[in-house]
């Protein structure tokens, strides 16, 4: 039995001051970050991504042990409360604390999930932004081979993750449907045998799609990812097919393809351009109007063809303004009552508001790049992530791992994985070690080595700090100065979780 | 709702637990037969003993006899009564009604301002144990839930574990509800304790006041009972115990009440329900209520907050003990009709009151403090 006496005296009630565990206003720091939200505003965010808004000054005060436990009553409960400081050196609560930690970085337990497939380089589009698709005929140079399908099949299954995912990009991936039928069955047969979830996706741009395609995705439980910019005069410049409407052969592809798989079997991704820029809320009705129940506002990819020709050159400053934009019109669909999401703010929001976290890619750290992504291009080689083999294509092999005839370990775990571990983890980089951001954002070397240079990248010159940092201060602001805001934040990040 | 009556006893040396029952055919070892006015003969079988109205008894063969009990009218054939050597007759369990308690002790680690059992701190673990050993057995296997509560249940340490084992085995079907502080539980052994009991059919409700420990330890009035729970909370949930989270509703909660729905979701994001509670006018809470009152209608707006805070990240929310005229009609939806059947009662206007099927009522003795503003809706 517990010790039969209660552990006080007598049974006369205490007042509130008596049950102060340090009678001082003597506090330890426990880590955090801040940042200067507007004007009026900073925030402070700990380790495991908790925020609280104060007023100028309040972080200084914080941090020169300025606070007053009874003036400051209120505060003090706050940031007992929020794992920002604590009255003993070790918090009561550390365990939680770990407890938290260990939760927001879930996303490493299983380490690599989506195998991206290159079934093919060939494409019939010859988008504006794309520089590694190829029109031609020529299946021998530019197809995946069924040996390499099966080396690719065989790495992936070695990954520990219980649920594996694999994704055919192209190219335009419906050029080599045979090879994709035989893929699809291959690792279907083996995620039996070896007792492994698979989830398959293929990414076209649906100008080839037909029921007898459909029928077979629909089958084997295939899910279908496809481009779509906007309305039909942003999407046809941007996605320039010979003698056809891309938007026409798109739409039609949707609703087919809804109409056999039903409708939450089909996305879409969009890319923003020089074009896309002038027609934020444009873009978003499309999507809108189409039945989607959100939107990913995507910048364009720096590379390749983006760094070579000033057609999709921009600044980031005209991609934040069109953003704000969209996502002005985005919020207005949701006070009329609708569910309608900006996949980007989603993440960045899941992150801010709930104690989990979502894998993806440039925005986790350590990055998903090999940890949760891994490449297989048509020709065999193998690349951390797509962004890697789009630089392949102009002989920037910098992200090479290997070939499909090296071993697992080798690619995974060889020379160019460890020197690219080096610098995934934003928690050790310069610039991002003390941004209050943080545990919101990312590390994206193959980033930062297209665009700087270097794989470490410089913060104060980088587009993606500058796009990242004020997207995530504006989503703050824009909640913590509309509880509407707050409200429909928090309904999306509650859908990225559950 | 009458618990206990008391007569004469005569041959009753220590407690005996039993079933009731007006029917002579129906008696076994295990009952005792319920006498109400006269009874010609007694059976001829062995049964437990014989609760009697009458105002005099004669002893045949030595049976265990309670006589000249006021009255036998709320106990119902099958009811389970403890009858001790002093002649009370103490009602553990009621066949009819889905709110049966067991009592595991009176006394408590903390002594929390608005408690509605006030602890007491004599050592009564080994006798509740006794009864209660008594009347599991006797309990029907399609009892569909059955609470534990005290004092703090798991004081009883070891006997803790034998009392839930012993649930477990013998009521394979009934969902067992613990009401306990949680503290104890900051001791990982006792979370791997009860966790090795594989009880899938348990749910501990804890109560969290705030999400910062001097509030919460002041309405507990025990040091460290916000993060011994908190902890206890983390060592449950770390061995996929399941857990309920129970908030009182008053005044030195209010304050803090959206933090802490916040607190909850960031922390404690496994929990199965979390259920606001309104406040018991008995036991401590009419002694503290200067420290402890705000009208339920004045915290309607925090409620609210809160509440949809948690339903919205997809949490199981709840409001007890809460009468629907007090509460915005957009929370209706999360008032449930919490008030054990003999503990429930409503005000002489609520029998006008077109919700009134609807509506959770009172508690019998919150009659005598209700909120302003309670008035009947039209039909």
């Amino acid at each position: 039995m517990i010790d039969a006496k209660p552990d006080r005296k007598s049974r006369k009630f205490r007042e509130i001051d008596q049950f102060d565990l340090s009678e001082k206003s003597q506090y330890y720091l426990l880590p955090f970050r801040f940042h200067r939200i507007t004007d009026e505003k900073e925030i402070i965010v700990n380790e495991v991504g908790d925020y609280l808004l104060l007023s100028k000054g309040t972080f200084e005060r914080i941090v020169r042990r300025q606070l007053d436990k009874e003036k400051d009553a209120e505060l003090y409960g706050d940031l007992i409360a929020n794992f920002f400081i604590s009255e003993e050196v070790i918090p009561p609560l550390i365990d939680v604390l770990a407890t938290r930690y260990r939760t927001k970085k879930l996303f490493l337990n299983y380490f690599t999930g989506l195998h991206i497939f290159v079934i093919s380089l060939r494409c019939e589009h010859t988008c504006h932004y794309c520089q590694v698709s190829r029109v031609t005929q020529n299946k021998d140079l530019y197809d995946m081979s069924i040996a390499n399908i099966d080396k690719g099949i065989e790495i992936m299954f070695k990954s520990p993750n219980p649920h594996v995912t694999m994704e055919f990009q192209g190219g335009e991936a419906l050029l080599a449907f045979n090879n994709i039928k035989y893929a699809v069955e291959k690792a279907e047969r083996i995620a039996k045998e070896v007792g492994k979830g698979l989830t398959k996706v293929i990414c076209t741009n649906l100008a080839l799609i037909n029921e007898a395609i459909l029928e077979y995705c629909k089958e084997h439980e295939i899910l279908i990812s496809t481009s779509l910019d906007g309305p039909k005069y942003v999407h046809d410049k941007n996605r320039h097919k010979p003698h056809a409407s891309s938007y026409e052969l798109a739409i039609k592809g949707i609703e087919l393809s809804r109409q056999v798989l039903g409708h939450d079997r089909v996305s879409a991704l969009m890319t923003t351009t020089k074009l896309s820029l002038d027609y934020p809320v444009e873009i978003v009705d499309e999507y809108f109007n189409l039945g989607f129940q959100g939107i990913f506002l995507r910048n364009i990819s720096p590379y390749g063809f983006a760094l070579r020709t000033d057609k999709s050159k921009y600044e980031t400053e005209k991609f934040l303004t069109f953003y704000k934009k969209a996502l002005d019109r985005i919020l207005e669909y949701n006070f009329s009552g609708h569910y309608f999401t900006e996949d980007l703010a989603k993440i960045f929001l899941t992150k801010i508001l709930t104690p989990f976290n979502v894998g993806f890619v440039d925005l986790q750290s350590p990055a998903g790049l090999i940890n949760g992504v891994i490449v297989f291009n048509y020709d065999g080689g193998v690349y951390a992530t797509d962004e890697s083999r789009m630089l392949a294509e102009q002989n920037d092999y910098t992200f090479k791992l290997g070939t499909l005839d090296d071993s697992y370990n080798d690619l995974f775990f060889g020379k160019k994985a460890q020197e690219i571990a080096q610098l995934w983890a934003n928690e050790g980089l310069t610039g991002c070690s003390e941004c209050a951001f943080q545990q919101y954002c990312g590390a994206d070397p193959v980033h930062n080595h297209a665009t700087q240079g270097d794989m470490y990248g410089y913060r104060p010159s980088s587009d993606f700090c500058q796009k990242n940092m004020e997207i995530i201060r504006y989503l703050i602001e824009l909640m913590e100065s509309d509880e509407r805001i707050k409200k429909i934040f928090e309904s999306w990040a509650k859908t990225a979780t559950h | 709702m009458l618990l206990r009556t008391k007569g004469k006893p005569i041959n009753i040396e220590e407690h005996l637990v039993g079933k009731v029952t007006r029917n002579p055919d129906q008696l076994d070892e295990n009952s005792f037969l319920l006498i109400d006015d006269s009874l010609s003969e007694l059976p001829s079988k062995n049964f437990m003993g014989i609760l009697s109205r009458q105002d005099e008894f004669e002893i045949k063969n030595g049976e265990n006899v309670v006589f000249k009990i006021p009255t036998l009218d709320h106990l119902t054939d099958g009811d389970i009564v403890s009858v001790g050597s002093d002649g009370n007759i103490n009602t553990l369990y009621r066949v009819n009604s889905l709110h049966n308690t067991l009592l595991a002790t009176e006394r408590c680690n903390s002594n929390c301002l608005m408690c509605s059992q006030p602890p007491r701190d004599k050592n009564d673990i080994p006798t509740y144990y006794k009864i209660h050993k008594k009347l599991i057995p006797l309990i029907p296997k399609d009892c569909f839930e059955l609470g534990i509560s005290g004092g703090e249940p798991t004081l009883m340490g070891d006997l803790f574990f034998d009392l839930l084992s012993q649930l477990k085995t013998e009521l394979p079907e009934t969902e067992i509800h613990v009401l306990t502080n949680g503290r104890s539980f900051a001791w990982n052994h006792m979370a791997e304790r009860l966790a090795e009991l594989d009880f899938k059919r348990l749910m501990l409700g804890i109560p969290v006041y705030a999400d910062y420990y001097k509030v919460h330890d002041y309405i507990v009035q025990a040091e460290n009972a916000f993060y011994q729970t908190i902890l206890g909370l983390h060592n449950l949930a770390r061995y996929n115990q399941r857990l309920e989270v129970r908030v009182v509703l008053h005044k030195q909660s209010i304050p803090r009440l959206t933090r802490l729905a916040k607190y909850i979701y960031k922390n404690l994001p496994f929990v199965e329900h979390v259920a606001f509670m309104g406040l018991e006018y008995v036991g401590y809470t009419p002694h503290n209520i200067q420290k402890l009152w705000i009208d339920p209608y004045d915290y309607q707006d925090d409620l609210g907050e809160a509440v949809e805070f948690l339903a919205g990240q997809g949490m199981h929310v709840s409001i007890y003990n809460t009468p629907l005229c007090v509460l915005p009609e957009r929370l209706w939806k999360y008032a449930r009709k919490s008030i054990s059947d003999w503990k429930n009662d409503y005000l002489p206007e609520c029998s006008s009151c077109s919700k009134l099927n609807d509506c959770g009522g009172f508690f019998r003795w919150n009659l005598k403090k209700p909120s302003e503003y309670i008035r009947a809706f039209s039909a």
